[in-house]
C-alpha cells in the first residue's frame, strides 16, 4: 500500500472519486498497536475509525464468567469503527490488537465537519461506511446460519 | 489386477460392494472419524480428487462419501472421513479397526488439479467440506512447483471441529502455502480469526485471469464464496464446487440425485459455477 494514498487499492473506498479520496486521506495518520493493546472499550465515547493495514484486531465484549468474548476479528483491508458517525457516539463493543497491528487512523471529528459542510461528500462518505457495514452484516448473517452444525446422532 | 481390469470388473458388477477392512481409525472431532481402508479382494480402481464412493455398512445401508486420500500415492489404501449424521454414517463412524465394510466406486467428476497447474489456487472449505479438498491439497503439494500462489481457507464452527488438525498445522507452517483457519463461534483459548470464510476471502487479492478456486462445504457457504469470487473477477468456469445431493445408485440409474438436467452422481459432484442458476431453484 502506498503511503501517500493509504486508501488506494482498498475495495471499500474504490467507488470514491480521486478528490473525495484525497479529502479523506488528508485526515489520516498511520498508527501502530502492539499485541494486546486495547483500542477502546464498550460504552466509551466513539471518536475513531481505522483502516487496518497489517495485523489483526478482535472485537470483544465482556461477559461475566467468560471474560472478554471475541465476536469477530478484523484484518488487512477491514474498517474498524463506525459508531463515531451516529448518535449516541458510543462503542458497542471493545477492540484489542491480537497481533502487532498497523492501521490508518481517520480524524473522525474532521470527517464529520467535512460531511456536514458538503452533503455530497457526506453522502459519499456514508456510502463508503455503508458498504463496509453491509459486508459485515452479510457475513454475520452467514455465521448465524450455523452452517457447519452437525446432527445430534452423537 | 491392473487398473484396466479392475475398472472392467467394477463395470460388470456396478452394484456389488467390494469388501474393505478398516485398517486404521482416526478420531477427528466429536462426530467425525477418518477410516483407512484396505481391500480384501480385488481393489477398486484408483480415484481422482473429488470423487466419491458408495460406502456400505453391512445390514444398514449405503452412503455416498467423498474420498480424502492422497492422489499422489500408488497404494490401494482408500481413505474416507465420515461424519455421523444418520443411521448409515453413524454405523460407519462407529466401526473399529478390523471391521469389514463395503465400497463401490469411485464415482463422479473430479477436481481437475492438472488443468489448474500454472494458476494461483484458492481452496475454500467449510466444516466437513475439507474432506474432499484434502485430496486437492495433497495433490497440489506433491507437485507444488507446478502452481502459483496457493491459499487455503478453512472454516469451522469451533476450534475443536477442524478436521485434520495436525495436518492443518503442518500446512500452516509451510512457506509455500497460505493457510487461514477461521471459526464461526467464539471460543476460549482461540486467538485466531473469528468470522465466516468469506471474510478472509474478501481480503485476498486475486488475479482474475489466472486464479482457480475449489470450494466445498454447505451449499450456502459455497454460493456466498462463489459470488464473492465472481465479484472479484473470477469467471464462473474457474470456480469449482462439490455438490451434495441424495446419491443412491452412484451410476446415474435411479435419479435420486437429479439436479435439473444433471445427475449429480455422474455429472458431479464437482461442477463449475455455471451451475449457479440451478442452485437458486428452491425445488431442486
Amino acid at each position: 500500500m502506498r503511503t501517500d494514498d493509504p486508501l488506494a487499492g482498498i475495495a471499500t473506498f474504490s467507488h470514491l472519486s480521486p478528490a473525495e479520496r484525497a479529502v479523506i486521506s488528508g485526515t489520516t495518520r498511520v498508527v501502530q498497536f502492539p499485541a494486546g493493546e486495547r483500542l477502546f472499550d464498550e460504552g466509551e465515547s466513539a471518536d475513531g475509525c481505522w483502516l487496518i493495514q497489517e495485523g489483526r484486531i478482535a472485537l470483544d465484549i465482556a461477559v461475566p464468567g467468560r471474560g472478554d468474548v471475541v465476536v469477530q476479528t478484523l484484518g488487512p483491508g477491514d474498517l474498524l469503527g463506525w459508531s463515531w458517525l451516529v448518535a449516541p457516539f458510543r462503542w458497542h463493543f471493545g477492540a484489542r490488537a491480537v497481533q502487532p497491528t498497523t492501521a490508518v487512523a481517520f480524524d473522525t471529528a474532521r470527517l464529520r465537519e467535512l460531511a456536514e459542510a458538503d452533503p455530497a461528500f457526506g453522502y459519499a462518505l456514508v456510502l463508503t461506511l455503508f458498504t463496509a457495514v453491509l459486508q459485515r452484516l452479510q457475513t454475520t448473517r452467514a455465521r448465524l446460519l450455523d452452517l457447519y452444525r452437525g446432527s445430534d446422532v452423537h | 489386477m491392473s487398473t484396466e481390469s479392475a475398472a472392467a470388473a467394477v463395470e460388470s458388477e456396478p452394484m456389488v460392494p467390494r469388501p474393505y477392512r478398516v485398517a486404521h481409525r482416526v478420531v477427528e472431532t466429536h462426530d467425525s472419524v477418518t477410516l483407512h481402508l484396505t481391500p480384501l479382494s480385488t481393489p477398486l480402481p484408483r480415484f481422482r480428487p473429488g470423487q466419491f464412493m458408495m460406502v456400505y455398512a453391512h445390514g444398514i445401508g449405503e452412503a455416498a462419501i467423498s474420498i480424502s486420500g492422497d492422489p499422489s500415492t500408488q497404494d490401494n489404501l482408500v481413505i474416507h472421513t465420515i461424519r455421523a449424521v444418520g443411521a448409515v454414517t453413524a454405523a460407519l463412524h462407529d466401526t473399529r479397526p478390523g471391521a469389514v465394510i463395503g465400497l463401490r466406486g469411485p464415482y463422479g467428476t473430479s477436481w481437475d488439479i492438472e488443468s489448474a497447474a500454472r494458476h494461483d489456487l484458492v481452496v475454500v472449505a467449510g466444516g466437513v467440506g475439507l474432506a474432499p479438498l484434502r485430496s486437492v491439497v495433497l495433490g497440489v503439494l506433491a507437485a507444488r512447483e507446478c502452481y502459483g500462489r496457493v491459499t487455503l481457507i478453512v472454516g469451522a464452527r469451533t476450534p475443536a471441529e477442524f478436521l485434520y488438525r495436525g495436518e492443518l498445522d503442518s500446512w500452516a507452517a509451510r512457506s509455500d502455502l497460505d493457510v487461514e483457519l477461521t471459526i464461526d463461534q467464539p471460543a476460549a483459548g482461540w486467538d485466531g480469526p473469528v468470522g465466516f470464510v468469506t471474510e478472509p476471502l474478501h481480503r485476498l487479492h486475486f488475479d482474475g485471469g489466472r486464479t482457480i478456486a475449489f470450494l466445498c462445504g454447505p451449499e450456502p457457504m459455497m454460493r456466498f464464496s462463489a459470488q464473492l469470487l465472481v465479484d472479484k473477477g473470477l469467471a464462473p468456469t474457474d470456480i469449482w464446487l462439490s455438490l451434495e445431493r441424495n446419491m443412491k445408485c452412484g451410476i446415474a440409474l435411479c435419479g435420486h440425485c437429479q439436479l435439473g438436467p444433471l445427475l449429480v452422481c455422474r455429472d458431479g459432484p464437482v461442477v463449475d459455477y455455471r451451475v449457479a442458476p440451478l442452485l437458486r431453484i428452491k425445488e431442486l
